[in-house]
Formats: structure tokens, C-alpha cells, sequence
């Protein structure tokens, strides 16, 4: 079902929902196209035509700042004409009300939406609802999927490690129950044919079955790190903690946080990532964080030019309207 | 259908010429359009013995057909390793057809700086202007029916093909 709902007959991208669905080819594409928009930053006007007279709007039904900043500022990189909403997750949305907002802003000729909502499928929900010319990029619905941040982070491991996965080890740590970034990354590895991918938590923070997705599971943080090329770091998603699956913060950052005594067992060139924002002293020190191995705001960097490829490679052509030239 | 032209004979000849019109110093600087502007280019600018390292263009981001055919999926960055401010830039494409390429290489050269001169140099000039852009420079000049395409192969050996759409 996502597979026709995300690739057009034409095998382009039409709606970016998430990894799954997707091939290697076209994760590759849009790397690749990434790294082509990263030079636009070198010019002295820092942006490109390609998106003029399109509008993109910012559906926020999650509060986000870094995601949304980094969308904006792509979308105008890309001179499209950007609007952001950004509806409170307190009025509930019902599926109706959102079908009427779209409904609403579809009439004002938009060609985009970038969706971030608390529920799992709100981005696949919209892009089977939109009309057949709007395109919908998921920024990140429950904790479904979040795909733009792992092709970002994908882009980073790619540019500090090389286009080869294949001889990597790459330890993803902390609340991967909660994590829909992990979700899209372990996904986009895969396809990627990572070398090794290993998962490492407390029992409480890992889902059941995680190891059908091709993952290791690893309970101790040192063992997990052992000659890793790549460590992700993974938000304490607090927000969404029910109940006790933690004894405390203190007590996980004592088990799991990591400090450069910990990250002494990983490779000696070892690239440390996190998707932001981070808790220091809770996932890791600021001695790492801040460290020559830390590579997190490389990260939101490199988020922009994914964010533009993704952008420019889903926006649909303009059809049976010839322009006049 | 394959015209079997000397290429090299061509760019030794446009070599010549861009000496005769373009005094070579340290502000020249050589830039190619992808990807058979980069081979012209790459020849020209070692016969020149230009100081600064050659640039390449991609000009995907910039071509005024994204709205009809989206998004170019074999783009490749740009590289200006030159500050493109008052600089003397020698443009280098394989073919001048409608000119459409050029207007694209020329807003993005400016989006880099505003260089003091931009002189064009193309391996075939042909037929089918859309835009008053004309080269100071041209190995050879081509009059090709409407459904006639001239494409440059390469990079080892550069060939002129010439194909007819079907």
C-alpha cells in the first residue's frame, strides 16, 4: 500500500512517508541529491530557483523547533513561499477537523504539506486524502516514523565514513521503544546493507520482536559500544514515558549515558550522533557531546540539504498546464 | 549519422582564439557546464595553463523547465574552488543550442559573486536560438534540422554524435 502511495507510476517520489516502501536506488538518489544541494551554502546567495511560485506549508500538530526551523529554511532555500501552522496538540484533532483544515488550505493552492502529528499514520492519512497534484513529506508521526531525520543522518554517516555501509557496525542507544527516529533508521540501514546494526537499551526501552527487524540487542552499554564505527545517541523521550520504565535519570545515565570512558571501547575514529535535542547528563556527557568525535551539529547542517532533496524530488511537475515560454 | 570530426584539432583551434580575445592572468578563471562542458573545459584549461583550478556547473537547480519535468535525478554539485567576485570567467559548454543552458550557468555563476566578465566558448554552435546569448568562441557551427539532436560522448574519445528524434 505506502509503496504506490509514495512512487508515482513514473517510479519518482510523490509523498515521502517513510523508509519502508522505499528502495536502495532511490535512498541513494536522494543522498546523492543531498549532497549536491550541501554546496548551495558555499554561494554568496544561499539559495536556488527551483521551487519559485511553489508553496509548502508546515502542518505542525507537534511542537518542534530544530525539525521545523530546518524545513523552513529548505523550503525557502528552495525559494518556495513558505507558511507555518502550527496546531496545538491539546485540541485534539479529530479526523474530520483535520480533513477540513486540508480541505481549506488545499483551496488556497498549496503544493506541499510537512506533517508532524503525535499519532502514528497522520502523514499516510493526509497523503491518501490530498489532491492528486500535493505532495506530503512526513516530519514525523508517533512513533511510527520520522524518515527525513534518518536519510539526514544516513547523509552524515555517509560523508564521515564513506559511501561503503557494508564494513560499518552501527550502535543506535537509548529509548528505541519510544523512538520513531530509530525506526526509520533501522529501516534505511538495512536497505543500505549495513555491516552490523545493534540496538542497545534497558529490557524496558526495547520493543518485543525488535530483532526481526535485523537488529542485535544488546542490555550493556559497554558491550553494545564495542569496536562500533557509529554510535547514535537516542532522546529520553520523558513526554512520552508511561509509568516506571525507568527507575530514574540519574540511574540511566549511570547504566547508559555515555562519557568517554564508555566510548573508549568503540572504534578510535568512532562518530558519535543525536538527533537533538539532547538531555546532558542524561544520554551523555557534554564532554562527548562537545567532543571530537561528536558530529550533532553537523547533523542539523546536513539536515537542511536532505530536507531540500527530499522536497525538491517529491514536488510534483506541473502537468497539462504549458507555460508560456 | 556519426560525423567523425577531429574534436581535438577543434579545441586547439578554440584554445587559439580565446587567447587572441581573453588575456589569461591570475583574475581568468575557467568554469564547464556538465557534463561534456567539463571535458571541452578540461582540455581547454590545461592548453591555457589557467592558474586557478578549473569549476564545474551543474546547472539542475537552476533550469526553467523544473515545473514541467521535476527534478533532474543525476544531479551532481557544483564546484567554484575561486571566489567568483571580479573575476574574468571563460564559460565552457559542448553545445549552444537554445541558450536556455547558458541563461541557467550564468544565474548561478551570479548567485556566487558578480564576476567582472563572462566570455562563452562552445565546442558546436547550431541552430535554434530561444535567447539573444550568442559564443565569443566556437569550434564548429552546425545547421541541423528541428528534430536533429547533437550530443557529445566521452570523456575518452570525445565524439560528435548526431541523432534524429524519432
Amino acid at each position: 500500500m505506502s509503496v504506490n502511495l509514495q512512487i508515482g507510476e513514473d517510479g519518482r517520489l510523490r509523498h515521502f512517508l517513510s523508509i519502508e516502501g522505499l528502495n536502495r536506488a532511490l535512498l541513494t538518489e536522494i543522498l546523492d541529491t543531498a549532497e549536491s544541494f550541501a554546496g548551495v551554502t558555499e554561494q554568496s546567495v544561499k539559495k536556488v530557483p527551483l521551487l519559485r511560485g511553489r508553496t509548502i506549508v508546515n502542518l505542525f500538530f507537534e511542537a518542534s523547533t530544530r525539525t521545523r526551523t530546518t524545513f523552513e529554511l529548505a523550503a525557502k532555500r528552495l525559494s518556495a513561499d513558505v507558511l507555518n501552522i502550527n496546531i496545538s496538540a491539546s485540541s485534539a484533532v479529530k479526523g474530520e477537523t483535520l480533513l477540513d483544515t486540508l480541505r481549506n488550505l488545499e483551496a488556497m493552492h498549496v503544493d506541499m504539506f510537512v506533517v508532524r502529528h503525535a499519532d502514528s499514520g497522520t502523514a499516510h492519512f493526509i497523503a491518501r486524502h490530498v489532491q492528486p497534484h500535493v505532495s506530503v513529506i512526513n516530519a514525523g508521526d508517533g512513533r511510527h516514523a520520522h524518515p527525513t531525520q534518518a536519510m539526514l543522518d544516513i547523509f552524515t554517516i555517509r560523508r564521515e565514513k564513506g559511501p561503503d555501509f557494508g564494513r560499518l557496525t552501527v550502535a543506535i542507544v537509548g529509548d528505541i521503544a519510544h523512538s520513531r527516529v530509530a525506526r526509520s533508521q533501522i529501516h534505511a540501514l538495512n536497505l543500505l546493507n549495513v555491516g552490523e546494526l545493534r540496538v542497545v537499551a534497558p529490557r524496558t526501552l526495547i520493543p518485543a520482536h525488535v530483532e526481526s527487524l535485523g537488529v542485535r540487542v544488546f542490555h550493556d552499554l559497554h558491550e553494545g559500544l564495542r569496536d562500533a564505527d557509529v554510535v547514535i545517541m537516542l532522546r529520553l523521550q520523558r513526554e512520552r514515558m508511561e509509568g516506571a520504565m525507568l527507575p530514574s535519570e540519574h540511574e540511566y545515565y549511570r547504566l547508559y549515558g555515555l562519557t568517554r570512558e564508555r566510548l573508549a571501547t568503540a572504534k578510535p575514529d568512532v562518530t558519535v550522533m543525536h538527533p537533538g535535542p539532547i538531555n546532558r547528563g542524561v544520554e551523555m556527557d557534554s564532554h562527548v557531546a562537545d567532543g571530537p568525535h561528536s558530529v550533532i551539529l553537523e547533523q542539523v547542517t546536513y539536515g537542511i540539504a536532505t530536507r531540500m532533496a527530499v522536497m525538491s524530488m517529491a514536488m510534483h511537475p506541473v502537468t497539462g498546464q504549458e507555460s508560456h515560454d | 549519422m556519426n560525423k567523425t570530426t577531429d574534436i581535438s584539432t577543434l579545441i586547439d583551434n578554440m584554445a587559439g582564439e580565446l587567447r587572441e580575445r581573453v588575456s589569461i592572468d591570475g583574475q581568468t578563471a575557467m568554469v564547464g557546464i556538465h557534463t561534456g562542458g567539463v571535458w571541452v573545459a578540461q582540455r581547454l584549461h590545461s592548453l591555457l595553463g589557467i592558474n586557478e583550478p578549473l569549476g564545474v556547473l551543474d546547472i539542475s537547480f537552476y533550469r526553467d523547465d523544473f515545473t514541467r519535468i521535476g527534478m533532474n535525478p543525476q544531479v551532481r554539485p557544483s564546484q567554484l574552488p575561486f571566489s567568483v567576485d571580479d573575476r574574468h570567467i571563460i564559460l565552457v559548454d559542448d553545445v549552444l543550442h537554445t541558450g536556455r543552458t547558458i541563461r541557467a550557468a550564468m544565474n548561478e555563476l551570479f548567485d556566487y559573486g558578480r564576476p567582472a566578465s563572462i566570455t562563452l566558448a562552445v565546442l558546436v554552435e547550431r541552430d535554434g536560438r530561444e535567447l539573444p546569448i550568442e559564443a565569443a568562441v566556437t569550434g564548429q557551427h552546425m545547421e541541423l534540422g528541428e528534430q536533429e539532436h547533437v550530443k557529445l560522448t566521452g570523456p575518452e574519445p570525445l565524439q560528435l554524435e548526431i541523432n534524429r528524434a524519432p
